[in-house]
């Protein structure tokens, strides 16, 4: 339990700096080491690709944060990833499989989104459950809804879906539109009295149910954002590979704490920001590019990749604390 | 749910029975009678001796790695290791490796198996408790980085066999029926209750886990013990490795990732907080009986997968809400 003393001087710490300068200067260090690596960096293609490749892990992360500001943790949004697809992708084909089916197919999938997150928040709000473990179980249940739905992979979706995905709009990459919806959903929050509540929240429960804050309904809408940005990620995953996989997104549970924690929020609680995890999932990514680029034998990457986040995130930590 | 009688005096509630019912263990030993009942009714033969002891078996590797996730877990400041599966992996690989199908190379194994994956844990601990990593980001970072060591090294091959004599003491009975490692988790469940009830290193963990600043006000080394129980965490789930490997025969480089989560689920529906300080191994055996138990029944009741999962997942979330909730913010 979080003593009521300790609440304040972390309190303090946020307001001298952003969270996440250290994630982002680590971020510009490493385009440029990308850059030198891999001259063709700043190319348009290449850009798109990547972006494409780092955008559902991004907004995964996104909503990771909300829950971890709030002191609790949502393992379960793979899984809740892999039941959106199927879900999109079976309801796109129940309706027709025609780009007229497209929006109500996606509707579906944030709505199955948004009730897993519910589930989450009911469960580890109200009925108090341990998040970690309950989440780990909700997990289970949301993978085999998915294994449920569509026992195997399959079932493509109309062209213009992943189409418009893979397009420009306004001249303008389909998947830098959503980052920068994300970016802007993520200032919008951090003006909004729910955001400090959530700190709150997660700083010092005792403190803030005290102030009179509904501590259950804010963890509750916490694990709705998770669920549905998880759902965002997913029709992302489904723009790229235009198909649905129940198996879908499993790396995603553990790459959203990585990268939550990259960018400065702290997994106690009560501390960071959803921008600083924008940063860390790019960093993330980009991590695994240097490493490409850098002509390491094959083999050696996962330890590399390994040994250098667990480098980036003590750093991070060790940065943190001065 | 949350009344105002139940904040306070929950734990002291009195000797009802439904506070009885509520303790983790009896509970679990509950679920294992039920289960049992139900995997009888629906295939028979099912709940024969010679069946229980193999479930026991595998049921033994899990309380194992479990042991050390217990430490951890009890040792408090969110306290958790989710490097435990790949350290049972790479326990089996080096355990393998060693000993080559050789009987005379199993001490040599087990020397090096639990020496690496102690040295590791330590390095865990030491992350955590000297840099303050958490825990949970800690030894997930481990995680990746053993399982990338684990392909520079194989190269993702199957590598190493294990010793005969291994994989009879862990397939084939010794006395009486039950083969040797149910006799060595017996000696394992002896030590860990010793250790955690009757000498001054386990109360500490209660003291640390419970109140760290507390402990650290009379004189308790609290970094020192929350690296070690990681040191020992890292030993367990190496050992786990070399018992694995007798149990399959040879090592892949993944064989321990099954292990991790259910680890800290054994812990957990054994009655152990996930926030330190109070619980106990004999929970945590019921815990790893009751969990291998379920998905056996699972696997006898001709459900597909995903029935089954769905199940696994339901079930968990019920003993859940029997005895893993949190303490309500209300004061």
């Amino acid at each position: 339990m979080k003593s009521i003393l300790s609440a304040p001087k972390s309190g303090s710490t946020v307001s001298k700096r952003p969270v996440w300068l250290v994630a982002f200067g680590s971020l510009v260090a490493l385009v440029l080491i990308n850059w030198f690596l891999q001259p063709s960096f700043f190319d348009g293609m290449v850009m798109h690709s990547n972006l494409t490749t780092f955008l559902p892990l991004t907004l995964v992360a996104i909503g990771q944060t909300f829950v971890i500001m709030g002191g609790d943790i949502d393992l379960s949004v793979g899984s809740i990833a892999a039941l959106v697809n199927v879900v999109t992708v079976t309801v796109i084909a129940m309706a027709g499989g025609d780009a007229a089916s497209v929006p109500i197919g996606l509707l579906t999938g944030l709505v199955v989104g948004v009730l897993c997150g519910v589930f989450n928040g009911l469960l580890i709000s109200y009925l108090r459950l341990q998040p970690m473990v309950a989440t780990f179980g909700t997990g289970i249940i949301f993978s085999a809804l998915a294994l449920w739905v569509m026992p195997q992979a399959g079932l493509s979706v109309p062209e213009v879906y992943w189409m418009t995905y893979s397009d420009f709009v306004l001249g303008v990459p389909t998947v830098l539109w959503i980052l920068i919806a994300g970016f802007l959903f993520v200032l919008f929050m951090q003006r909004r009295p729910f955001e400090s509540h959530l700190k709150a929240v997660g700083g010092n429960r005792a403190g803030a149910f005290q102030s009179g804050i509904n501590m259950s309904f804010v963890r509750l809408l916490s694990f709705a954002l998770c669920g549905l940005f998880s759902g965002f990620a997913a029709l992302c995953l489904t723009g790229e590979t235009a198909s649905g996989d129940p198996l879908i997104g499993q790396s995603l549970a553990m790459g959203s704490i990585s990268a939550v924690v990259l960018g400065g929020t702290m997994l106690s609680g009560g501390v960071g920001g959803a921008i600083g995890s924008i940063f860390g999932a790019l960093l993330l990514g980009m991590i695994g590019n240097v490493i490409f680029f850098a002509g390491l034998p094959f083999e050696f990457q996962t330890l590399v990749q390994g040994l250098i986040v667990l480098a980036a995130l003590a750093g991070g930590v060790l940065v943190a604390r001065k | 749910m949350s009344d105002a009688s139940s904040n306070m005096h929950s734990e002291n509630a009195g000797f009802s029975l439904g506070a009885i019912l509520r303790e983790p263990v009896v509970l679990a030993l509950f679920a294992i009678i039920i289960l049992l009942g139900i995997g009888e009714a629906v295939s028979p033969g099912f709940a024969r001796g010679d069946q229980i002891i193999k479930l026991l078996t595998v049921a033994a590797l899990l309380g194992f790695a479990a042991a050390g996730q217990n430490l951890v877990v009890l040792a408090g400041g969110e306290g958790i290791d989710l490097s435990v599966g790949a350290m049972i992996s790479l326990g089996a690989v080096i355990a393998g490796n060693v000993m080559d199908g050789a009987n005379g190379g199993i001490l040599p194994a087990l020397i090096a198996a639990m020496g690496v994956t102690f040295i590791i844990g330590m390095v865990n601990g030491l992350g955590v408790n000297l840099i303050r990593i958490p825990p949970l980001v800690m030894t997930l970072g481990m995680t990746s980085v053993i399982q990338g060591g684990l392909v520079v090294f194989s190269r993702g091959i199957p590598s190493g066999n294990a010793a005969p004599a291994l994989m009879n003491f862990i397939n084939q009975p010794v006395v009486f029926g039950i083969p040797g490692v149910l006799f060595i988790w017996l000696l394992l469940i002896i030590g860990m209750v010793f250790i955690l009830r009757a000498t001054s290193f386990g109360l500490s963990i209660y003291a640390v886990g419970a109140n760290p600043q507390a402990a650290r006000l009379v004189g308790l080394p609290v970094k020192v013990i929350r690296t070690t129980v990681f040191g020992l965490s890292g030993a367990l789930a190496g050992l786990t490795g070399v018992f694995v490997i007798g149990y399959t025969g040879n090592s892949f480089i993944s064989v321990g990732d099954q292990y991790m989560l259910p680890s800290i689920i054994a812990v957990v529906i054994g009655g152990t907080s996930l926030a330190g300080g109070s619980g106990g191994y004999i929970g945590t055996v019921a815990g790893a009986i009751a969990l291998i138990l379920l998905q056996s029944v699972l696997t006898t009741l001709h459900l597909e997968f995903w029935g089954r999962q769905l199940i696994f997942g339901g079930t968990l979330l019920l003993l859940l809400m029997f005895y893993g909730r949190q303490k309500s913010a209300r004061i």
